[in-house]
């Protein structure tokens, strides 16, 4: 997949006027009601806003897993609404990496296997799969765990885990939906601290929503959502 | 890619093992209920062709009436063979080893006090030749013998069995009727033919011996000839036709009043019959392997229920629609062909059972073996599309949110 490279002072992320209404004539929602929003690489943003305010739709469309009803999404210069399905597949593939609330492991597989995950879908051999994965384990500090599945896993560990999982492919951005959702305090901050190394030493991009105001916080840039639209947008 | 979705698949089976075993048991008999029925009936046409071919090979019959066509009294209208016409058969028709007229009548055999009733045939010892049919002990018949129409016989290994029990028969007199004739032989035991009759049954003297002495007639009741290696049973049948019809007086645009039975026919025919029963077995125990493929079909739009979430994360990470049709795709395919895979092995050892118990040979046959593999995978990707179909079409967003 060819992607503009070339211009560096473009934005990784631009959101055009970009709308997703969910069902049709009188019974329409406007989940999001025309967003201009633009990520540059190296960001570090947090979305925030109260339930049904449009920052899970934002995200689906961000993670090129929903088109945007009208408007236009460009990611890294390419028009993702105009992708088909596959062509997304392979978006999210190459360029994107995904932590979930729920951490969204696979039950009775190893934190290993979990990791590898995402390189099997690159047709990347079992040996340099296992290298790779090993790498990303220990980038999260979870060293040792190889072998351990899901359920003898602490949350905060299978959050690691997940973490390992998006990191093992080098994405360009990484989605994070409420990662300290299900975390407690001491293991939130874990994780946060985690995210901001990744970022301030790797360059990751990283777009998280997140309810709590404390780990927002730790993001660059703040935006707030309200009824389908941006309210605010600060550092 | 292919072989990662095996092994993804083989775990996803060790994980659910007896759920796997029952939603392959459909398989595992229909697979085998066709490769028994398969082998069982090769064994049985083998056997039938065999117990054929001990009747006498190449061998063709030339008797009065229609055959098998007419009704029983067409033949009683047919004028009898003469002794005349098996001569003629032998030297007008080239390609053939050996002619024997025979005639034949049932009635008692006496030894001491026992008596056995039996069917007497006299002939002559190109039936020895015709018939495939060699001595167990004694000798044929001599050249004076046959001339003279000599008092003198061979026993049938049930006839000898019935009248001596373990006695040697050798140099005894028995009674046929009015006749006092002298055993000088016994033949080998044939067995029961295909048709249920005991072959051993008889007792053979020479032709001339029957016309005078027994039957008090000349008439020919059958003629037995058997066909050179080489030459086409077919055309020397036709041949015999010809020649019988004129010899006959047949009219042109007539029916015959004689038939010519040929074996080979009677071979065909036969194992034509198992064949086809075979076949509409084998058709059953295939319906019974459709449904087998829909319990696959079942197990999986469970299992891709079940895993909607997983479905979610490998869609997110990048999975094409593609990718996640194969994975289930080749989990239903493997799980179908170890279902194809036990199934032969059950199926082989049940034919192998069966086939002592009926007393036919066992036949192994690896087309049908392959066939019933290929089919088994057949199914696999029949019943297990649909359900792949549907677990790679979930949206990721709603897969994900799956509890």
């Amino acid at each position: 997949m060819k992607t503009n490279r070339a211009n560096p002072l473009r934005p990784l992320i631009e959101f055009k006027q970009v709308t997703r209404v969910y069902g049709s004539k009188q019974a329409a929602v406007w989940a999001l009601a025309g967003i201009d929003l633009q990520i540059y690489r190296g960001d570090f943003v947090a979305i925030m806003g109260p339930s049904g305010s449009g920052k899970s739709t934002c995200m689906n469309i961000l993670g090129c897993m929903d088109r945007p009803t009208t408007g236009s999404y460009l990611f890294h210069g390419l028009e993702v609404g105009a992708l088909s399905r596959d062509q997304q597949a392979l978006l999210r593939r190459h360029y994107l990496g995904f932590v979930f609330q729920g951490f969204n492991l696979l039950n009775r597989t190893s934190a290993l296997e979990n990791v590898e995950l995402p390189l099997i879908y690159r047709r990347i051999s079992a040996k340099e799969r296992r290298r790779r994965s090993q790498w990303a384990l220990e980038l999260v500090g979870l060293r040792g765990w190889e072998r351990h599945t899901p359920s003898e896993l602490s949350g905060g560990q299978q959050q690691r885990v997940a973490i390992a999982r998006a990191m093992v492919t080098n994405p360009l951005v990484l989605l994070a939906d409420e990662p300290t959702g299900n975390l407690d305090t001491a293991r939130s901050q874990q994780i946060m601290e985690l995210l901001c190394t990744l970022n301030r030493e790797r360059g990751l991009t990283i777009v998280m929503v997140t309810h709590e105001p404390d780990i927002a916080a730790y993001a660059h840039r703040i935006i707030r959502f309200r009824d389908g639209l941006i309210e605010s947008d600060g550092h | 890619m292919i072989w990662e979705a095996i092994l993804l698949a083989l775990r996803e089976i060790r994980r659910n093992v007896l759920r796997s075993s029952l939603t392959i048991l459909g398989i595992v008999i229909g697979v085998a209920a066709v490769i028994t029925m398969v082998t069982l009936g090769k064994g049985a046409t083998l056997q039938v062709t065999s117990d054929i071919a001990k009747l006498g090979s190449n061998m063709l019959q030339v008797r009065p009436g229609q055959g098998f066509r007419g009704p029983g009294g067409a033949r009683s209208t047919s004028p009898p063979l003469d002794p005349k016409d098996a001569e003629a058969i032998a030297n007008e028709i080239s390609g053939l080893v050996a002619v024997a007229p025979t005639a034949s009548e049932n009635l008692q055999a006496i030894f001491g006090n026992e008596n056995w009733s039996t069917t007497v045939t006299g002939t002559n010892n190109a039936y020895f030749q015709v018939r495939n049919w060699p001595l167990k002990a004694g000798r044929k018949f001599t050249d004076a013998e046959l001339s003279a129409g000599a008092s003198v016989c061979i026993l049938g290994s049930t006839v000898c069995q019935e009248l001596f029990g373990g006695q040697d028969p050798l140099g005894a007199l028995i009674r046929l009727r009015k006749l006092s004739c002298k055993v000088i032989g016994v033949l080998e035991s044939k067995g029961q033919s295909s048709f249920g009759m005991d072959q051993d049954d008889v007792v053979l003297v020479p032709l001339r011996t029957f016309q005078r002495r027994i039957a008090g007639c000349q008439d020919i009741s059958a003629i037995f000839l058997s066909v050179k290696e080489g030459f086409s049973t077919e055309k020397v049948r036709l041949e015999i036709e010809r020649l019988m019809r004129e010899r006959r007086r047949i009219q042109p645009g007539s029916e015959d009043d004689f038939h010519v039975r040929d074996m080979q026919e009677l071979v065909s025919t036969l194992t034509g019959t198992t064949r086809l029963l075979t076949a509409l077995l084998a058709a059953v125990a295939a319906v019974s392997l459709l449904v087998g493929g829909v319990g696959i079909m079942n197990i999986m739009l469970v299992s891709a229920t079940e895993r909607t979430r997983e479905i979610g994360i490998r869609l997110a990470i990048g999975a094409r629609e593609r990718e996640v049709l194969i994975q289930f795709l080749v989990e239903a395919v493997v799980l179908s062909l170890l279902g194809g895979l036990a199934g032969i092995a059950f199926g082989l050892g049940t034919a192998a059972f069966g086939s002592r118990l009926l007393h036919v040979p066992f036949v192994f046959d690896p087309a049908i073996t392959l066939i019933a593999f290929l089919f088994s995978g057949a199914v696999g990707i029949l019943f297990g599309f649909f359900p792949a179909r549907r677990a790679a079409s979930l949206n990721p967003i709603d897969a994900l949110r799956h509890e």
